[in-house]
């Protein structure tokens, strides 16, 4: 007869468990040592007149303006185009044409650019908004890669959103004779829209986060002065931030963890604001 | 019957069109006005531009790379061992750049895939509801830190580390560049393999633990084997990412192609070779400007057939299970 | 014959409106179970789902390689019951056990007793089949050897093909071992999972209403199966059908909400019930 009683197995089970839950926990904690490492440098240098500041060759006195303003106005024109372009799409392939040849070789080409390298799109730019359309290195050419690159992002949030919105909701609008961009303008899109927002937001922190299609598409790493038009040369947190990192005066080295404090700073308020959007408006809704 | 089998093709295609028609009748029929036919076609229109993003990036890459193969032959591209581009003898190579790109991300998936693997059974597995909904997205957040960032922990903090421990360690090299990137990537496998885990139904473990069988003896012969299909596309996709990656390597790994596996010394990757020739003035036109959309070009192939694979294989575990 | 045996209890019930035990099927005389040893002795056994009870109090001893069934509606706890046997009620979170089972006199919920070992002598086949995916047949067989690190590479063909003819499956898998275990019909399947326990070599086989998932024909086939095995093994069998407990097992137990209702060798239960909840239930006024 088999015993039953105890058997070795135990103590290796457990064993495995704590590393498979080291596994987890190992590259969070590092990270966010390193995180604090960073700031403890950044805080060396982040003051209001670092804020302030443009680019110089003396370290002490080189400042992150014109790149965060740069990143600013990026990020907006960025909104700008992405953002009705990427619902639009959202909207035809939910409320329109949701099965179908048109439809699926659609879905296929957002799935495919979703996984396309940064620098593929900074290449993308060069060679169509730069020199194609003749945008020049302009804020524009910039906003319009960092668009495209985020479009997929846009795009697969929207319509997730979308789908949020119970069919019987649209029956209702179209059973009282409203047309279909009524209903969509009316009923469905309201009741996205939270969803759709912080889709964007997301994909925009996400835009601001980017350097190397910027650096295709030609980011001045020195600036004197603030962008002052669409078409005018243009510089960004990431770009100034690689910028710092590249010299070999170890000064450079905190200014550069001043703006890496900066940017995830960015990025986080608006990752913020995007999860706040999204809990204030689910309470809302029934 | 006369015709047997076109009836039944023949009915379900009049089925659709009537379905679709009833549909469009309540909504938009042809007599529908000018404004909601505008309207149906300027968001169409957005749908296309999704396409037409893809053939543009097709029509760029191939247009330069063509232009390339011009003044450069294939049999020097694929044959030669050195890429020189910028210098004045010039050689043209791809095998340095490839060499690097390999050697980074070969050490990043070294780095990822024990950890994310482990991850992935952990949450999976051992983690309960509670645990698993905070440390699943926190897992996700690394992936959300922007690639400068872990450029520059490469070379401030990892670097000096490394040289500590490795003597003859290069100021620029792989390894440093290769264990970062691999903690970036860490959440493409964990959370991707998590999913394809998860999916194995409880059915199959309770027959394990029936027979007598341990958790760890369920985990390994039996859950995993099961899941295998949509870890390995976990796996693809990480190695994709990595390939594409920019700044880590940029910033960390070096600007000197070298056909090498040495982790110690500098390489250049082929995303940084593209960012190294933009930062600089190269003018338009010239053998250096297209050389970096032919490395894009190779750079996209890469990428875009290991993203295939892996969509493959995702689908094929998701109907399996 | 068999099919012929199942329409015929069918027409018997709907014309006598009490259920018979069919003719003609070999059964152990109930006069000798009484004495048989006992295998599982169950004293005061409780079972909860976080603070919801589902199991008040079981007394019940099971006799050894006799098969025993447990009857009931749904919800009475009857898969909860056959659960605690093997220790699996306790793999969901929350839940919990109270009281004593003993196994050959040895409590089975004692401090020293690992589970994990426990299931190598009490083995357990499944409502719906569940072949392991990326196994083939052969490999199912022998999983639960390969698992337990018991298996001996020299005799594996060997232990594969007496498992597989303990179940009844041999001569319809011979040709095709290395096929997927998924490939099979449901009922072939579910013989697949009997075999695969099986070749563990348990004293105690559990059945959570194997053929519930199944058709007749494939239901037949492993009543018959439950028939051969008898000899060598315990087997404790929960169903919905009373037919089939009627048709299978030497003592039959019959839970409502929980608690055992009457517990007695089943043709005097089927005939003579001795409480009328149990008369009621075997007649069809509820459940």
């Amino acid at each position: 007869m088999k015993q039953i009683g105890r058997r070795r197995g135990v103590v290796i089970e457990r064993l495995f468990v704590a590393l498979c839950l080291g596994a987890v926990i190992v590259p969070l904690g590092l990270v966010l040592v390193l995180l604090g490492n960073v700031l403890s440098d950044a805080a060396q240098r982040l003051d209001w007149a670092f804020l302030t500041s443009f680019p110089s060759r003396k370290a002490a006195l080189a400042g992150v303006y014109p790149a965060f303003v740069g990143t600013l106005y990026l990020g907006f024109i960025t909104a700008g185009l992405a953002l009705p372009l990427g619902v639009g799409a959202a909207i035809y392939l939910e409320e329109y044409e949701r099965r179908g040849r048109l439809a699926n070789l659609i879905e296929l080409n957002i799935a495919n650019l979703a996984g396309v390298p940064s620098v593929i799109y900074g290449l993308l730019g060069l060679g169509l908004f730069v020199r194609v359309a003749g945008m020049g290195r302009s804020l524009l050419s910039g906003a319009a890669t960092l668009a495209l690159l985020v479009l997929p992002i846009v795009i697969m949030a929207s319509r997730e959103a979308l789908r949020t919105v119970p069919l019987s909701l649209r029956e209702g609008s179209y059973a009282l004779g409203a047309t279909r961009w009524q209903t969509i303008r009316q009923v469905v899109l309201p009741m996205a829209l939270p969803g759709i927002l912080t889709g964007s937001i997301l994909a925009v922190s996400r835009a601001v986060g980017e350097t190397a299609p910027l650096i295709i598409v030609g980011a001045l790493t020195y600036v004197t002065l603030l962008p002052d038009g669409l078409g005018s040369p243009f510089t960004a947190l990431p770009i100034q931030i690689f910028n710092w990192v590249s010299r070999p005066q170890a000064e450079f080295l905190l200014n550069a963890a001043a703006g890496i404090v900066v940017l995830l700073g960015t990025m986080l308020a608006l990752n913020t604001t995007a999860i706040l959007l999204r809990n204030r408006y689910q309470k809302r809704t029934y | 019957m006369a015709e047997p089998r076109s009836t039944a093709k023949g009915t379900a295609a009049e089925a659709v069109a009537l379905i679709s028609n009833a549909a469009r009748a309540r909504t938009n029929g042809p007599s529908a006005p000018l404004r909601e036919r505008l309207i149906e076609v300027g968001l169409r229109g957005c749908g296309l531009l999704s396409i037409f993003t893809t053939a543009s990036i097709i029509l760029v890459l191939a247009i330069e790379t063509f232009a390339f193969f011009r003044e450069v032959t294939l049999a020097q591209f694929l044959f030669d061992t050195q890429w020189t581009p910028l210098f004045v003898d010039k050689h043209f190579g791809i095998w340095p750049l490839v060499s690097g790109t390999v050697l980074t991300t070969g050490i990043a998936i070294l780095v990822a895939l024990p950890f994310g693997l482990l991850a992935a059974i952990y949450l999976s597995e051992f983690a309960g509801q509670g645990v698993r909904r905070l440390l699943k997205p926190a897992l996700e957040m690394l992936a959300g830190i922007p690639t400068i960032v872990y450029g520059y922990f490469a070379l401030v903090f990892m670097t000096p580390i490394l040289q500590a421990v490795i003597p003859g360690l290069a100021g620029f090299n792989s390894l440093s560049a290769g264990m970062i990137m691999g903690i970036m990537v860490i959440p493409m496998i964990s959370s991707l393999a998590e999913d394809a885990l998860y999916a194995v139904p409880n059915s199959v473990r309770e027959g394990a633990y029936a027979l007598g069988a341990t958790r760890l003896s369920t985990i390994f012969r039996v859950v995993v084997p099961a899941a295998v299909s949509g870890i390995a596309a976990s796996v693809i996709l990480a190695v994709s990412r990595a390939i594409g990656e920019t700044m880590i390597v940029a910033i960390a790994a070096g600007q000197q192609p070298r056909l090498t596996l040495d982790p110690r010394v500098p390489v250049e990757t082929m995303t940084a070779y593209i960012v190294q020739v933009s930062m600089g003035d190269t003018p338009t036109g010239t053998l250096e400007y297209r050389s970096i959309f032919v490395v894009g070009a190779t750079l996209f192939v890469m990428t875009f057939t290991m993203n295939f694979v892996s969509q493959r294989l995702t689908r094929r575990y998701r109907s399996a299970v | 014959m068999v099919t012929a045996g199942t329409s015929i209890e069918t027409e018997r019930r709907r014309m006598t409106g009490s259920p018979c035990p069919a003719p003609g099927r070999l059964r152990e005389s109930s006069v000798n179970s009484d004495v048989a040893a006992t295998k599982f002795r169950v004293r005061r056994l409780a079972a909860w789902f976080g603070s919801q009870k589902v199991l008040h109090g079981l007394d019940l001893e099971i006799s050894n390689r006799r098969v025993t069934a447990i009857i009931g509606p749904s919800g009475c706890g009857k898969s909860t019951f056959i659960r605690c046997l093997n220790r699996m009620h306790e793999l969901v979170p929350s839940a919990r056990v109270g009281g004593e089972v003993r196994l050959d006199q040895e409590d089975i919920y004692g401090p020293d007793v690992d589970p994990v070992l426990l299931r190598r002598r009490v083995g357990m086949v499944f409502q719906k089949p569940n072949p392991f995916p990326s196994m083939s047949i052969r490999d199912n067989v022998l999983a639960g050897l390969r698992l337990t690190h018991q298996l001996d590479r020299a005799s594996a063909d060997e232990t594969n093909e007496r498992a597989l003819r303990s179940a009844a499956l041999w001569d319809e898998v011979k040709d095709r071992l290395d096929e997927p275990g998924g490939g099979l019909s449901g009922g072939q399947q579910q013989r697949l999972c009997i075999a695969r326990a099986l070749a563990v070599e348990p004293d105690v086989l559990l059945m959570d209403e194997p053929c519930s998932a199944l058709d007749p024909i494939a239901t037949a086939r492993i009543e018959d199966l439950i028939h051969s095995l008898r000899e060598r093994y315990t087997i404790v069998i929960v169903t919905h059908n009373m037919q089939q407990a009627a048709r299978v097992s030497d003592r039959t137990a019959f839970l409502l909400t929980g608690e055992l209702v009457e517990y007695a060798p089943t043709d005097r239960i089927f005939t003579a019930p001795a409480d009328k909840r149990t008369e009621d239930y075997i007649t069809g006024k509820f459940g």
